[in-house]
């Protein structure tokens, strides 16, 4: 299909890479030092005003492929075959000086997290027009004129004044703007923008989001947007590439990769939250309550939760959602007794819970179990799989020798995988192996209700569906609860049978699925779920009118 | 890289580290039987030259260098030993306690290791030494007590790294006890870096030790560690007699021995522990 | 403006911080010369002394007073720059001192005005040809040279340039009205050796602040700018680098400082480490208690400059949101 494309489009090139071939020298301990292909013949083209979107998982090869249009490798990676001709010239045969003149003049790039990528010593002024007038782009009065106009563009507070500022002194999501502005700067022909919004809540990555398209649409300057979120490319590119493990899967306008993918790969990338799962109403009484609920760290008197009140009934999913800081964390805290609350109580299995781990019976313990988010912190490095399945049948059911063994057999059969892994350690699995084994562990003891704490935001979308439809099959196996925190919506709306959304450490709308999820919405939630991007054309535009309509109405 | 029975694939600079620290225990451990000379006889005249008989040839007194030095090491190596082994024991399980513990008792003792810390070990050395004994239970607890205090920050950071990582979160949550998550869950944890540390702890011991010697303050005559004999033999140099650069060389290559295996040792930990899957 | 306000605010509080921490120091030590069975008269007249004579001796040194009331009247004296007198020879400490402080200061002076642009010039060196062959020899020396005793470097220093080549003196006999000429060819070996001691740590040390400086994500961004790596340099690692660059030298000065009391022993120069050390031997307190002060001292406020450089650097302490 690549062919096809190629053929198709006839104005004249900007960037086009052949046959590209990318490798790296890795030194793994008591080995050899060696090299590994991260890229092996990519062959792309855009032209001049496009967007192509790459996107792929991690270890893709999407954000090394970006840098080589600015013949970059980064951290010893090296271009060892292909071509990279921008503006009809071969940039990898440029000399330093060669290569120089195009980084920041032709070619800019916008990094992930731009509080890393702003100096901290310099104020955000001298860093945006610093390539513009190095290269001669303009003289610094005029840079600055024009950074000031970008500011605007890109909807900044204090247009005027931001510039004078220093890198720590604005939010994550101005930061970004600010680094947007200074690609735009020099008034390049192409912007790499490399994972721009990902580090970002979600209603401040529309925002950034939709003052990027703007911005690309009003200066037509081309651009490579690396992302690993099929819905947030899809609302910024032309056209799409799809990548993994260093190859290309297939390549077509947005359009087609989104409403009719030809291949395998990419189909159940698009498909990835369409989860099988029927909403169960609040039946009989619940697993756990949670009552009244107020509680601030350290004995300090800022409350991270306020007066919150929950209802988790015997084998159904409440989900929490909520931004970062919302307090949807903490409330796992003090449901599992490490956070004692200062007001309100918490009923399990129709008993209260002490509000203290030490004095908690062995029993209730069990019965509450939780799954961590980075499932690599959760296993101790130095137990193998079977120990680490293994104790919680030592410890609360007192099962030994053959009998645990058996168990943990049945137990990594349930999580779909062979008793081959039961000696292995938790550095020789895969990122979803390892969240199965904290799985395991977890229904090892039994439990009523499981928390689980943004279990699927450390893995790649295609892993994090299979994760989750394993959890909904325990659940149904083992009529299980889940508390399932999370900030991602589309997960929310896959798996969830009853919604808690959390703001400022406030529950702001409760109930089940269906009611949470039919307007008419309070604020908060409407923005929520306005800015969850959808893998839909034209969803951007769609969800900027309707905050427009809604404030202009207001 | 060369592989060796038991370790695997070694990188050659610890293997070299690896061969000379044994050979120097091995001299530290059965000097009785292989010093060709008892350590205090006088054989022989005064700085002679290295011959069949003496093959370091003799010392300021005229006694068997070759000898002196393999006594030398039995006597550097067994203090330095010593005193790490009580730096160890006491740092590690204070430092452990303060992690977990943390509160009142993890404040005091912290501030208390600050303050110790803030004197020179080789002063403070000298200000205890001016009143006490250059005995060597003297040394040892001197030695071993001021070290521990950097034994302490280690165990401590480490310990305090581990205690706030998930699986330790996951065990408390299970409702286990206080002894099973510092032994089960952070001890295998922190046992590499702790590892490498006790080699850096020893090669610091040695050196300490070698200096209070030097000073004339360390291990008193007839005895004599190799920091002594640099002492006794210094006058040699003046006249082109080598015989002080001997056992000086030596602290240096159990020194940089120890320094090659302790270093391989971190970095094959710290590697370890960061196996990501995908 | 505010953020410097509350630079000062930091800055003063570092500097009680510090004050406090030599008062605790002063009391350690002299706690620390209480510790002996027995007491200072009986180590002086030795076992034989008849308790007559040993009483006598106690008043005459204040022994019969508690230890409190000894540390506050020593303190006091400290404070007024009495540091006593000396027991071995009845001499007042502090004009005994004050030429031996000049004599080590000049040596310590020295060493550092060439180790340090040295260090950080090979530093430098090391991070331009990472993991070249230049990088792994310089840091291979350096692993090596952080286990080599100083007594060690000394006497190698001695064998080779005084004895061998003869181009120094082997011992570094310093006098009053000394010509400077003289002067720094008699401490050429002491502050080589200083130096060489010193060196490894600081470079590797200089190494691996600008190598996180180098590493940051804003230098990628710079780079990506298409600067030249002089201008990478000098406009965006070197603005972030000097605090840390700074808090090593600082570090590594202070480490100096301990170093000269072996490298005084080795080179018979009259300086503090000489005096300290004759005078443990000698058991001889009240001079060990003011030098071992002095050194803590200097310790101290080395380290305490290091905290304020790091202070200063600070851009999200000197431009508070």
């Amino acid at each position: 299909m690549a062919e096809a494309l190629k053929h198709k489009t006839h104005g004249d090139a900007l960037l086009e890479i052949r046959d590209l071939k990318i490798e790296a020298t890795v030194y793994p301990p008591d080995e050899d030092p060696h090299d590994i292909t991260i890229v092996d013949g990519i062959s792309l083209k855009l032209e001049k005003g496009k967007v192509l979107g790459l996107i792929g998982e991690s270890g893709a090869g999407k954000s090394t492929i970006g840098l080589s249009a600015m013949a970059y490798g980064r951290g010893g990676v090296r271009i060892t075959g292909g071509e990279v001709i921008l503006n009809g010239r071969d940039i990898m045969k440029e000399k330093t000086r060669g290569v120089r003149h195009l980084r920041g003049a032709e070619v800019c790039y916008v990094a992930q997290s731009a509080a890393a990528a702003f100096n901290p010593a310099h104020k955000l002024m001298d860093q945006v027009v610093e390539a513009t007038v190095e290269h001669g782009r303009a003289s610094r009065k005029e840079a600055e004129k024009r950074a000031v106009a970008l500011f605007r563009k890109l909807s900044l507070p204090e247009p005027e004044r931001i510039g004078n500022r220093y890198p720590h002194q604005v939010s994550g999501g101005q930061l970004q703007r600010v680094m947007t502005a200074m690609a735009l700067c020099s008034e390049p022909d192409l912007i790499v923008f490399d994972e721009p919004t990902t580090a970002l809540d979600v209603t401040t990555q529309i925002d950034v989001l939709a003052a990027i398209k703007e911005a690309i649409r009003d200066t037509g300057v081309a651009a490579l947007y690396i992302t690993h979120d099929l819905a947030v490319v899809a609302q910024v590119s032309d056209e799409i590439m799809v990548l993994r493990h260093g190859k290309t899967v297939e390549w077509a306008e947005t359009r087609q990769i989104i409403e009719a993918p030809k291949e395998d790969y990419t189909k159940a990338l698009v498909a990835a939250h369409a989860i099988d799962h029927e909403e169960q109403k609040p039946a009989g009484s619940p697993a756990l309550s949670v009552k009244n609920i107020t509680a601030a760290y350290g004995g300090g008197k800022i409350d991270v939760l306020k007066d919150v009140s929950v209802d988790i009934f015997p084998g159904q999913t409440l989900a929490v959602v909520g931004e970062s800081g919302s307090g949807k964390s903490t409330l796992a805290r003090v449901i599992t007794g490490l956070l004692t609350p200062r007001e309100g109580e918490i009923e399990f299995a129709g008993r209260t819970l002490s509000p203290k781990l030490a004095q908690r019976t062995r029993d209730d313990l069990r019965e509450l179990q939780m799954i961590y988010q980075m499932a690599d912190t959760a296993m101790n490095p130095r137990q193998t799989v079977a120990t680490i399945i293994g104790r919680p049948l030592e410890f609360y059911f007192n099962m030994r020798g053959k009998e645990r063994d058996r168990r943990v057999a049945e137990l990594l059969d349930k999580i779909e995988m062979g008793t081959g892994y039961a000696d292995r350690y938790p550095a020789e699995l895969s990122g979803g192996q390892k969240q199965r084994v904290c799985i395991a562990r977890a229904l090892a003891a039994k439990p009523t209700l499981i928390i689980c704490d943004e279990v699927t935001s450390a893995l790649d979308p295609l892993v994090a569906n299979e994760i989750l439809k394993l959890l909904l099959e325990l659940q149904r196996e083992e009529q299980v609860a889940y508390l399932f925190i999370t900030h991602d919506l589309a997960t929310v709306k896959a798996i969830a049978d009853s919604i808690a959304v959390m703001y400022q450490g406030k529950v702001v709308r409760y109930g089940t699925k269906s009611e949470v999820l039919k307007p008419p919405f309070d604020d908060y939630t409407d923005l929520l779920l306005s800015s969850v991007p959808e893998m839909q054309l034209g969803w951007l535009e769609n969800a900027i009118a309707g905050r427009r309509m809604e404030s202009g109405g207001n | 890289m060369i592989a060796l029975p038991w370790l695997g694939r070694v990188p050659i600079g610890a293997a070299i580290g690896l061969f000379f620290t044994i050979v120097f225990l091995f001299c530290a451990i059965f000097a009785q039987w292989i010093a060709p000379y008892p350590g205090s006889l006088i054989i022989g005249g005064v700085w002679e030259s290295s011959s069949s008989r003496h093959w370091l040839g003799t010392d300021n007194l005229g006694r068997d260098l070759l000898s002196r030095m393999i006594y030398g090491a039995q006597v550097t190596v067994f203090i330095a030993a010593m005193a790490t082994a009580l730096a160890f024991s006491l740092g590690s399980i204070l430092g452990f306690a303060a992690a977990v513990i943390g509160g009142w008792f993890d404040s005091i003792m912290s501030r208390l290791v600050d303050l110790l810390m803030s004197i020179p070990t080789l002063i403070f050395g000298l200000v205890v030494l001016s009143v006490l004994p250059s005995t060597i239970p003297v040394l040892i607890f001197v030695m071993g007590f001021l070290d521990s205090t950097r034994v302490y920050r280690l165990s401590r950071a480490v310990a305090a790294d581990i205690n706030v990582m998930d699986f330790v979160e996951a065990a408390k949550l299970r409702g286990e006890g206080r002894m099973w998550i510092i032994f089960r869950e952070i001890l295998p944890n922190a046992l590499s870096p702790l590892v490498s540390e006790l080699g850096l702890r020893f090669i610091y011991a040695v050196l300490f030790l070698s200096a209070l010697s030097f000073l004339g303050l360390g291990v008193q005559p007839p005895n004599a560690d190799w920091g002594g004999m640099v002492r006794e033999n210094r006058e040699g140099i003046v006249f082109g007699i080598g015989a002080a650069l001997i056992p000086a060389a030596a602290i240096a290559a159990l020194a940089i021995s120890v320094n090659l295996v302790a270093d391989w040792v971190l970095n094959r930990t710290s590697s370890l522990k960061g196996g990501r899957g995908g | 403006m505010g953020g410097w306000g509350s630079i000062l605010k930091l800055i003063a509080q570092r500097i009680a911080l510090g004050v406090l921490l030599l008062l605790a120091v002063s009391v350690l030590i002299f706690m620390g010369t209480e510790i002996l069975p027995g007491d200072v008269a009986s180590s002086i007249l030795g076992q034989a002394a008849t308790p007559q004579a040993l009483e006598n001796l106690r008043r005459e040194l204040g022994l019969d007073q508690p230890a409190i009331v000894r540390y506050f009247s020593w303190l006091g004296g400290v404070l007024t720059g009495d540091l006593g007198v000396a027991l071995s020879n009845r001499r007042d400490i502090a004009s005994a001192i004050a030429p031996r402080l000049a004599n080590t200061l000049f040596l310590a002076f020295w060493a550092a005005a060439v180790s340090v642009p040295l260090a950080i010039l090979l530093g430098l060196i090391a991070v331009r040809y990472r993991n070249g062959v230049v990088d792994k020899t310089i840091s291979g020396l350096a692993l090596a040279s952080t286990s080599l005793p100083e007594f060690f470097i000394g006497y190698v220093l001695i064998f080779i340039f005084a004895v061998t080549l003869n181009w120094f003196p082997s011992f570094s006999t310093v006098y009053e009205g000394m010509p400077f000429w003289q002067r720094m060819q008699a401490i050429a070996l002491p502050a080589a050796a200083l130096t060489l001691v010193v060196l490894a740590h600081m470079m590797r040390m200089t190494r691996a602040a600008i190598l996180n400086v180098m590493q940051s994500a804003y230098i990628e961004t710079a780079e990506l700018k298409g600067l030249s790596q002089f201008d990478i340099i000098r406009r965006h690692a070197l603005p972030n680098a000097i605090a840390p660059v700074v808090n090593v030298v600082m570090l590594n000065l202070a480490f100096l400082v301990v170093g000269v009391v072996v490298v005084e022993v080795i080179f018979v120069y009259p300086g503090m480490g000489q005096y300290l050390v004759d005078h443990v031997s000698k058991r001889d307190v009240p001079v060990v208690q003011a030098v071992g002060l002095i050194f803590a001292a200097v310790y101290i406020g080395l380290n305490l400059i290091a905290d304020i450089a790091a202070i200063i650097a600070n851009p999200r302490l000197r431009h508070p949101r």
